[in-house]
């Protein structure tokens, strides 16, 4: 690449992803965005003494989930460790979290490029933990902070990948393909802006030929997918200058200010934390069944790249059209669910991804939040193919089903738009259509035929595009004639 | 509840002294409706307030909620709740016991066990004024037993201590003299106790804390299995060994104090799951026991002045039909260096929490975030807490935790696989309690090693997590004094071999007679 000539730039990222329990990690406090501060609490995760944590069995077969479906190897022994440090939203001064023996080790994440090449990056670990508090600064004016402990403890798996993202795009997909997953599986909501994903990154930039890694920096506070394109291309940029003016980069944390769109130094390796990690003592290590982790790995939700290579096969679609539905599992869902009722993939594809992806983009409303349910839209396929209506009358049906939640019949007998098929009908409207043309019907009979459509067009007018089409041009071939 | 608004029980013309009386007596008595537990929980409360002001062996008296507790126990006791019922499974105590198998009995608990409505302040000036807004699973379970909480107990602060004198509160002071120190850190549960203001008292025990003041004050102390009693309420010092542990006078109030509260608990991850036998029914017993005796708990230089009644003991139970065996238990000497990693490394994460935040006390008109961690926590610690927190940072800090955190894991495994083996000979290994008798107040506070010592022979089975008693058996003269020390003979059982601890507790208690 020429962008960064004569520099290799090394990523790896540390996702922390918040698993969408019912409850917290180690105490039976709901887990819930947007309730009034503190009413999410309890003596465990307001770590007050003598309270003590209860591991939350979802939390781990979360965990479980992740693990498998990446293709991880899962212990079946693992540890709790306390990390230790001072901060206000960090009740306990530690945090549960796991150390030197995670749940998870290994697997990999394959995503695809926007062009379309596609990259593997493989996974250090995953590991499970509990979320901290979170400290608000109202105003510069305020001599305070306040502390909200609503989040403290909610579940968090860190998903730790090996230095093999070679780009800021290859972060990127990396981060939307990781998402894509943990959505899939049902496990995370995986709305980054919302904060249901955190990423810090560690990035080094290798000069060409050279093999070994140079020094890396930690870049965090990266809290949007663009966010954390813009704070690597700034941070390998950044190393980059430095050691093309002949300068070494240092082992610092910076932190990304997206509103300044730039890095602040945070801490250098001499100020770092030690967390004097050791085994947590309230909790004996996990241990994990085998039969308990058979039963997740059968339930365990089909991934998107299968997902993919199903839909082509089992329904014929084109690859493209696969992929959008692959990439989102509700999306593929509403497809499939529609097929079970209608079967024609290619009429239903298409539906989805001009008239219905047309829709929810006006609306911003997720494919959950449509009023037209699978069911629906089948009856309305079905509808044309029974030659109730014509295809240019469904989409008419299909808007005011999406905007109203009403049923496709109740639509079509409501607002008498059913298609005109009695031939009594349609021929008198078609004379009415050859009277009113005299110089139109001269000139077809004269051999100009293209005409055909004209007067298709003149009767569909005239009848509000309720008469079915291949009965009118019948009729006008037969009367042209004469 | 006022006082006056208090029921009174009919008049019964013949009442007995509860300071006489054993904790089961008191609640046969008050059950039978021939003695009245707000009168008891009266007397104890005021003896509390005048005898326990002179040993300073209580922070907290918890005089509204105990009246309201007795008011409801008469109450129950005239319902007829008491009569022939097994104990509720509400609280999920799997051990067999009688309904209000406590009822009306006042019992004193150390200031580390949380109780709402009172402070509890682990005798430190950090949570002098923090009342937790939960109960501890033990509290519920004696409140459920129909026990009558009259106070909370002074301490060692934060548990770390072995003489009660580290206390914020002061020190407490030994029944017998007031110069003597009643051990600790469970001090003034056992000074309560000792001195005849409740019959039995929780107090805890990290590596002897209940034991060597049993010992000094001559009660039976025990320190149950590891997780065999609930955690949830205890304030954390060393997470990996702490247990709630029970003092009474006799064998039998021992095991009924225990059997209320032992048993699973959901509450606390490390909670033992399982049955427990009927403790006092099977107090009388004609087994025969196999006992240990580890010879590097003699070599002890220091014991020699516990010896004799070591030996007393040993000659009794022979004559009685027990047999003896010489074992060895070699890394016995290694358990002190071993115990002072582990846990104040626990302590150090787990007094983390004490940083003048959320609750406790916080240092006045600091407005820096670090200044006022800095300052909260050097204000509010005392020098033995904060000896070991800084101990327990350093083992844990990187470069270190594998040269001194890491090989005390490991020497404790080693020492845990040693009593097992151990237990492989024998059924139960008895060793003094402590190598002296109560030494004075002031004598080690400024010799820390010289106070760790004082665990040398608890320490070994809290590392393990196997249960241990200290009974009192005879006395030893004081160095400089008339006075008569007591002292304790301590035997230690396998994994949830509590039942035998009480065996042998009962029988030296008949023998001694």
């Amino acid at each position: 690449m020429t962008v960064y000539e004569g520099y290799k730039p090394v990523i790896g990222l540390e996702v922390h992803a918040q698993l969408t329990t019912d409850s917290k990690m180690f105490c039976g406090c709901k887990v819930s965005y947007g309730a009034s501060p503190n009413s999410r609490t309890c003596p465990v995760c307001l770590g007050l003494p003598g309270a003590l944590p209860i591991l939350n069995k979802k939390a781990v077969e979360y965990a479980l989930r992740m693990i498998l479906a990446v293709g991880g190897e899962v212990a079946l022994h693992s540890v709790f460790t306390r990390k230790n440090y001072f901060y206000p939203d960090l009740p306990k001064g530690y945090q549960i979290s796991q150390y030197s023996q995670p749940v998870g080790r290994g697997g990999e994440i394959k995503y695809s490029l926007e062009n379309g090449r596609t990259k593997n990056c493989r996974l250090n670990r995953i590991h499970l933990e509990e979320d901290a508090g979170k400290s608000l600064h109202p105003s510069s004016k305020e001599r305070y902070t306040r502390l909200d402990f609503n989040r403290c403890g909610v579940p968090l798996i860190e998903i730790v990948s090996e230095p093999d993202l070679k780009s800021p795009e290859d972060a990127y997909s990396y981060l939307n393909k990781l998402k894509q997953i943990l959505q899939c599986l049902e496990i995370c909501s995986a709305d980054m802006e919302k904060g249901h994903l955190r990423c810090d990154a560690n990035v080094s930039v290798l000069p060409k030929g050279k093999k070994k890694l140079g020094v890396r920096t930690e870049v965090k506070n990266l809290n949007s997918f663009k966010g954390v394109k813009r704070a690597l291309k700034y941070e390998i940029a950044r190393q980059i200058k430095i050691l093309r003016a002949g300068g070494t980069v240092k082992p610092v944390t910076l932190w990304w200010d997206e509103n300044r769109r730039a890095a602040r130094l945070m801490r250098t390796k001499e100020t770092s934390e030690d967390y004097r990690y050791f085994p947590e003592p309230d909790l004996w290590p996990l241990a994990i069944d085998m039969p308990w982790l058979d039963s997740i790995r059968r339930s365990l939700k089909e991934l998107p790249d299968h997902k993919y290579n199903r839909l082509v096969k089992q329904y014929k679609i084109r690859p493209y059209d696969a992929r959008i539905l692959a990439a989102d599992r509700l999306l593929a869902d509403y497809f499939e669910n529609v097929i079970a009722c209608y079967n024609n993939s290619r009429d239903v594809v298409n539906w989805i991804t001009t008239e219905i992806l047309g829709i929810l983009d006006e609306t911003n409303e997720s494919i959950t939040e449509f009023k037209i349910s699978p069911a629906m839209l089948a009856e309305l396929l079905k509808s044309i193919d029974d030659g109730i209506i014509s295809g240019r009358t469904a989409r008419q049906v299909f808007r005011e089903m999406a905007a109203t939640g009403n049923s496709a019949a109740r639509i079509i007998t409501s607002r008498g738009l059913r298609q005109i098929t009695d031939k009594k009908v349609l021929l008198k409207e078609v004379d009415k259509v050859i009277t009113a043309n005299p110089k139109q019907v001269e000139k077809y009979r004269s051999g100009k035929t293209a005409l055909l459509d004209f007067f298709i067009g003149e009767v569909m007018k005239s009848t509000q595009g309720r008469a079915n089409p291949e009965l009118v041009s019948d009729l006008l071939i037969q009367l042209l004639k004469k | 509840m006022p006082l006056s608004q208090i029921p009174q029980i009919p008049y019964i013309p013949y009442m007995p002294d509860y300071q006489d009386m054993t904790a089961c007596q008191i609640a046969e008595y008050v059950k039978a409706g021939r003695m009245s537990a707000v009168d008891i929980a009266r007397q104890a409360l005021a003896l509390a307030q005048s005898e326990g002001h002179n040993l300073n062996a209580f922070i907290t008296l918890c005089e509204d909620k105990a009246l309201a507790q007795v008011a409801t126990v008469d109450k129950k006791v005239r319902a007829g709740e008491f009569v022939a019922k097994r104990a509720s499974r509400r609280t999920g105590n799997s051990a067999e016991i009688s309904a209000g198998a406590l009822a009306g009995v006042p019992i004193a608990v150390k200031d580390n066990i949380s109780y709402t409505g009172y402070p509890t302040t682990c005798g430190s000036k950090m949570l002098e004024t923090y009342i937790p807004p939960f109960d501890a699973t033990v509290m519920e379970r004696l409140i459920d037993a129909g026990a009558v909480i009259i106070g909370k107990t002074n301490m060692d602060e934060f548990a770390m201590g072995s003489s009660s004198e580290t206390s914020y509160f002061g020190p407490v002071k030994h029944p017998l003299d007031p110069k003597l120190s009643p051990g600790g850190s469970s001090g003034g549960s056992a000074a309560a106790v000792a001195r005849g203001i409740v019959p039995l008292a929780l107090g805890s025990e990290t590596g002897g804390s209940v034991r060597q003041p049993a010992s000094f004050c001559g009660l039976y102390g025990l320190k149950p299995t590891y997780g065999a009693v609930s955690r949830y309420g205890l304030v954390a010092y060393c997470s990996s060994s702490d247990v709630i542990a029970p003092f009474a006078r006799t064998a039998e109030d021992l095991a009924v104090l225990y059997s209320v509260i032992a048993g699973h608990d959901m509450r606390d991850a490390t909670s033992l799951a399982g049955d427990h036998p009927d403790y006092i029914s099977c107090l009388k017993t004609d087994r025969k026991f196999k006992i240990g005796i580890p010879k590097q708990y003699f070599a002890w230089e220091l014991s020699c002045q516990v010896s004799p009644v070591l030996n007393q003991a040993i000659e009794s139970l022979e004559k009685a039909g027990h047999e003896f065996y010489d074992i060895s238990l070699p890394l016995t000497n290694k358990a002190i260096a071993t115990h002072y990693i582990i846990a104040p490394a626990e302590a150090s994460s787990n007094l983390a929490r004490f940083d003048g935040v959320r609750f406790g006390f916080r240092t006045a008109g600091e407005t820096d975030l670090k200044q006022m961690y800095l300052r909260t926590r050097s204000e509010g610690f005392g020098d033995e807490v904060k000896r070991r927190i800084m101990l327990g940072t350093y083992v844990l800090s990187a470069g270190y935790y594998d040269t001194y955190y890491l090989k005390a894991a490991r020497v404790r495994e080693l020492i845990r696989r040693e009593f097992e083996n151990a237990f492989k000979e024998v059924d139960l290994i008895i060793t003094p309690t402590t190598p002296t008798p109560a030494f004075k107040l002031g004598e080690k506070l400024k010799d820390p090693l010289a106070m760790y010592l004082c665990d040398v022979f608890t320490v070994p089975s809290s590392l393990a997590g196997v249960p241990a008693i200290s009974v009192p058996f005879g006395t030893v003269p004081a160095a400089d004094s008339s006075l008569k020390l007591p002292v304790g003979v301590q035997f230690i059982a396998p994994y949830m071999g509590e039942k035998a601890l009480f065996q042998i507790a009962s029988i030296l208690e008949h023998l001694k007679e």
